[in-house]
């Protein structure tokens, strides 16, 4: 991790209106120019930290010790410097382009507005600025991808498309929201490959939240494990076997291996107490 | 209402004789399809008979009638449109908030009051007592057969003619009907818009505009009212439909020789050859405003191309 960090997130809790329950709960990790990323089930708040920090939720009770990200206190900012941020410097790619793509504006038109939101240029040279973003996502001929309209491309390529939209303006950080879910396992490695390239590239602070822990291992440098609000467990994603926690073992245990043995795979024991106690 | 046509053209007292002869001039006495056939071949020549009432061919009734009623709900749904629409999107931005509360109660009550009381009071207060606009009827007695009819619509007709007294005299008279009914119109135009507009802000669409640093608003012109266009298109459609049929109430509040008036008193007296005409315009209008709202949607969403 270099220097300073780029976002710097302590005790991070969240409660969204109506609910009993806290979301999220004194969530605290740091982010430098690497990639973290996020495991945690269906429910258990990955996702909500990522849109927490954007400050997408206005109605939630949201309260931290601290959430800077490059020296903006992100839990004064007001809207109108956090329409400056938002994808200027810090983007987020969403799960699946079938519905993260407004289905009625032509593709690039799309790409084009993330740039015209925060340059003032001409739309000529927005044109050109997104059409020189879709080539380095390996768009091969992205002069006619422009002119498309999202249900008539498929899956991979949106997802490109929005890869493309979310780094166009440089960001600092970006939050990866399942980006991969969506897709077929065959495309997934690809798009996965071109993020990794553009982010490595270009020095970004990658928070990738997944539900693959096999894939995080894969792709990022470290890894948060989430159950219920809380993060139990920061790990090196190389150490990621060497988890000492009792819900990422379980995790580890569930998962089956080529030419392993053929038992049934182990059902994870939830522990009351995981929800309690305090991240070791 | 059971009529008797030919009741109705020759009265309660004729002998047995004249109401025999009567309803074989009529063609009664053939059998249905043939009467249907010939029905038909009358319409396929623009023949639609004579009207009882009016003594007069009906087309010639309705090329009369139905301008007056096409410019009230004209101007109806425009104002109920404009007014509709932007208040619908707004109670779904501000949803649950005082706005959405606000907007609710204005909504329900141009739903709940029937037209021809709101009619009445309108003209109490904007007429009587305020004057800012015009009574009943379409322009001012004084200006009545001033203007050569050309196409009827009394706006356009006027405005050809240069005769800018007699248009200012039409909009007067045309302001209170019309936006009364516009109100009443708005009213379900409103609480769809913002039924729509809810389902379009939770999708994740919505949330990439946010995330590339649009604000809400921007969000909401830019992003989400494109996809409720098409959705839009249906229901004012359908509401104008409704206004160009249905407006007898208002146009009998406000003595306007509209369609709906005519259609309405032919009716009541068993005017057949009337009666059948106005239906079937009203079928051709529904028809009409369908096949354009059909060719709205291809210009307003992609996948239909």
């Amino acid at each position: 991790m270099t220097s300073d960090p780029i976002l710097d997130v302590q005790g991070l809790s969240l409660r969204y209106p109506g609910a009993a329950e806290p979301a999220v709960r004194g969530v605290s990790f740091t982010l430098g120019r690497e990639r973290l990323g996020i495991v945690g089930e269906s429910g258990s708040g990955k996702s909500t930290v990522g849109r927490a920090i954007m400050k997408l939720l206005p109605d939630a009770e949201m309260s931290a010790e601290r959430m800077r990200f490059e020296g903006v206190d992100l839990l004064r900012a007001s809207e109108a410097q956090m329409l400056k941020l938002r994808g200027a410097r810090m983007s987020m790619i969403l799960q699946d382009p079938k519905y993260s793509l407004n289905p009625i504006r032509r593709c690039g038109d799309q790409v084009a507005e993330a740039y015209r939101t925060h340059v003032r240029c001409s739309k000529r040279a927005a044109h050109d600025k997104a059409v020189a973003m879709l080539a380095a996502v390996q768009i091969r001929d992205p002069e006619r991808v422009y002119g498309l309209y999202p249900h008539e491309v498929s899956g991979g390529m949106g997802q490109r498309i929005m890869i493309a939209m979310m780094l166009l303006t440089d960001p600092d950080l970006v939050i990866a929201d399942e980006p991969t879910s969506a897709l077929d396992v065959t495309v997934r490695l690809q798009v996965l490959k071109i993020l990794d390239d553009l982010v490595k590239e270009r020095g970004i602070g990658l928070i990738m939240i997944s539900h693959d822990l096999n894939l995080v291992r894969n792709f990022c440098d470290r890894v948060l494990i989430m159950y219920a609000g809380r993060v139990v467990e920061t790990l090196d994603a190389r150490d990621l076997d060497r988890a000492t926690h009792p819900y990422t073992r379980g995790l580890l245990a569930a998962q089956p291996r080529i030419g392993g043995p053929r038992a049934p795979l182990p059902v994870l024991q939830r522990d009351p107490s995981w929800t309690m106690e305090a991240p070791a | 209402m059971p009529t008797d046509p030919v009741r109705a053209i020759v009265g309660e007292d004729a002998t047995r004789e004249v109401y025999e002869t009567v309803y074989r001039q009529l063609g009664l006495d053939r059998p249905m399809w043939e009467q249907f056939f010939v029905y038909l071949r009358d319409v396929a020549s623009f023949d639609f008979g004579t009207s009882i009432r009016t003594g007069q061919p009906v087309l010639q009734d309705i090329v009369h009638v139905l301008p007056a009623t096409i410019e009230l709900a004209t101007f109806a749904i425009l104002f109920g449109a404009g007014v509709g629409i932007p208040l619908g999107v707004l109670a779904a931005v501000k949803k649950d908030r005082w706005q959405d509360q606000l907007i609710r109660i204005f909504s329900l009550m141009g739903h709940s009051m029937p037209i021809f009381w709101t009619g009445m009071i309108g003209l109490l207060i904007f007429y009587a007592a305020l004057g800012w606009v015009g009574g009943s009827g379409r322009m001012s007695q004084f200006y009545i057969g001033l203007v050569p009819e050309r196409t009827n619509f009394l706006l356009i007709d006027s405005a050809l003619a240069g005769e800018w007294e007699v248009f200012r005299s039409a909009l007067n008279h045309i302001v209170l009907p019309a936006s009364l009914l516009g109100y009443s119109s708005s009213a379900y135009i409103t609480r769809m818009t913002r039924s729509f507009m809810l389902d379009q802000l939770g999708q994740e669409y919505v949330t990439t505009a946010r995330v590339k640093g649009l604000s809400r608003r921007q969000t909401v012109w830019r992003h989400a009212f494109g996809n409720i266009r098409v959705q839009l298109v249906t229901i004012v459609a359908l509401a104008y439909g409704a206004l160009l049929e249905g407006a007898v109430l208002i146009e009998t509040v406000f003595a306007w020789p509209g369609f709906g008036q005519y259609l309405t008193s032919n009716l009541l007296i068993g005017d057949m050859n009337a009666v059948m005409t106005c239906v079937l315009i009203v079928g051709v209008i529904f028809i009409a405003l369908n096949i354009l709202s059909d060719l709205l949607y291809r210009i307003f969403d992609p996948r239909t191309r």
